[in-house]
């Protein structure tokens, strides 16, 4: 494995080290979230398939796609357009030949790779949830683990060409994107959309007549508690991709720890205020969305901006889930059950965003506004692409019958709570 | 319509990346007025892809399904 001068000090590897085995609590909170909101006659089909795609993801990213994200300062596919080199593609070793030779900084960041990819093929997982076929779901990360993050992630993290804009093109320090808003929530909430777009709605979601008829979660609990897990990883990714991608000193860790639980913060009470002005009483699972969108948020900016001015980003992210969530689903027929594209997509635009205009670097947002033209019109329609492929070899949507009988019986031949009731369509009516 | 719309967004990241190619660091207005005409471009091709989507389902309905 080739692998970059060593920047980092044994000290920084080892925090490195110990947020990165604490970081798949994000995973395993993003999984409960999930479940909970979907239905419960799905429910152990939702939680396998969770689990299923950090293992897909896993095994093809170390037989592909980490081939092909390369490593800073490591070999790389280049171009010349204007004089300047454009490096797009990572050359590194297959099936990750010489990792065990290589110092601890590369390795690091190879792992913090295989938590994000992980990471983001399970944010479209939930939002097909009650029809979205297992193995259709585990092809679909295959795909994202072998082609798309590597792309991203060599182009954002590992010294591609977005990395390199403020080098290059004097655009501040370049793309930055410290905790995987681009990386990871961005790429899982568009991948979310082409789902919802290929696979549709749940049965019954859009009636002929009337507005869209609420399919609540099952399990509140679930959901809420998956919250609380959530942050810990959180605080793990943000912290530990402050430390490998934007080098920050230990000084200013406590800072981007304490900007993550406050962009969490405040948008759970901006989403709390709201739903409590919209609806007579705050709603528990947007509240839950609001949460997530300020760690998405935090995702962008914590490591580069002040806790107070990721409290108002929180806030802004809390106003604006449910309002998005809302307009998704009445303005244009999105069903989309985990609220991924306004809490991921939306949320990590924004923290992008205010990377670029708090961190008060010349040509910063500029740098950011770029890496966002780049996710929506080269990754999305990439991914729109892929995903339509796939469709037609391994449909996504599962037959009306299993639709009927739930996930867990037609998939697994068994429920979640068999000792449950479990509510037909009709009890919905 | 949907394709149509996805089609329309590269253009816009292609504007992006001509604003940075044209234009040299110190004209930074320039380009940043064309990134942000980029992502308006791109915006467009979200609405369209989204309009698409809603033809989508109104053809759905009509044909007699429910969902």
């Amino acid at each position: 494995m080739t692998s970059p001068t060593p920047v980092l000090s044994d000290a920084a590897c080892g925090v490195c080290l110990g947020l990165l085995i604490l970081a798949p609590l994000a995973i395993a909170g993003v999984a409960l979230i999930n479940t909970g909101l979907g239905r419960s006659r799905s429910a152990a089909q939702a939680l396998l398939g969770n689990l299923a795609i950090v293992a897909v993801t896993s095994i093809v990213f170390a037989l592909v796609g980490a081939t092909f994200s390369g490593a800073i300062g490591g070999a790389g596919h280049s171009f010349q357009l204007a004089g300047k080199p454009w490096n797009w593609l990572g050359a590194g070793p297959f099936f990750l030949g010489g990792l065990s030779a290589a110092p601890l900084q590369p390795q690091l960041a190879l792992l913090f790779e295989f938590l994000a990819v992980a990471f983001a093929a399970l944010i479209p997982w939930g939002s097909g949830a009650d029809r979205w076929r297992l193995t259709a779901g585990c092809a679909a990360a295959a795909v994202l683990a072998a082609v798309v993050f590597p792309l991203l992630a060599h182009w954002v993290w590992d010294g591609g060409w977005l990395a390199q804009l403020g080098v290059n093109f004097s655009a501040g320090s370049g793309f930055v994107d410290p905790g995987g808003a681009a990386t990871i929530h961005i790429l899982g909430g568009l991948s979310a959309l082409t789902v919802i777009w290929i696979a549709g709605p749940r049965k019954g979601k859009f009636p002929k007549e009337g507005l869209s008829t609420a399919l609540p979660g099952h399990n509140a609990v679930y959901v809420l508690f998956g919250c609380l897990v959530a942050l810990v990883g959180w605080l793990a990714f943000n912290v530990a991709g402050a430390i490998l991608w934007i080098h920050a000193p230990f000084s200013t860790l406590p800072s981007t720890a304490l900007g993550t639980l406050l962009s969490a913060s405040g948008a759970l009470a901006a989403t709390f205020t709201v739903t409590r002005i919209r609806f007579g009483k705050p709603d528990a699972s947007l509240c839950a969305n609001g949460w997530l969108a300020g760690l998405v948020a935090s995702s962008g900016c914590a490591a580069l901006i002040t806790p107070v001015q990721a409290l108002a980003v929180g806030i802004v992210a809390g106003v604006a889930t449910p309002l998005l969530v809302e307009l998704f689903e009445l303005a244009v027929s999105i069903d989309d059950p985990s609220g991924a594209i306004s809490v991921h997509a939306a949320g990590g635009i924004l923290g992008l965003v205010a990377a670029g205009i708090f961190a008060g670097q010349p040509g910063q947002l500029l740098a950011q506004l770029v890496g966002i033209a780049t996710l929506l019109g080269v990754v999305l329609p990439l991914v729109y692409l892929l995903f339509w492929l796939l469709n037609r070899m391994t449909p996504f949507r599962v037959d009306q019958d299993g639709e009927r009988i739930g996930m867990d019986l037609h998939e697994l031949g068994g429920g979640a709570y068999p000792e449950f009731v479990i509510h037909r369509d009709d009890s919905y009516r | 319509m949907r394709y149509a719309g996805l089609i329309v967004m590269p253009a816009g990241f292609f504007l992006s990346i001509a604003a940075i190619l044209l234009f040299p660091a110190p004209s930074a207005a320039a380009r940043a007025a064309f990134v942000v005409c980029g992502l308006g471009v791109e915006a467009l091709g979200l609405v369209v892809a989204f309009r698409g989507h809603m033809e989508a389902r109104s053809a759905v309905h009509a044909n007699g399904e429910d969902r």
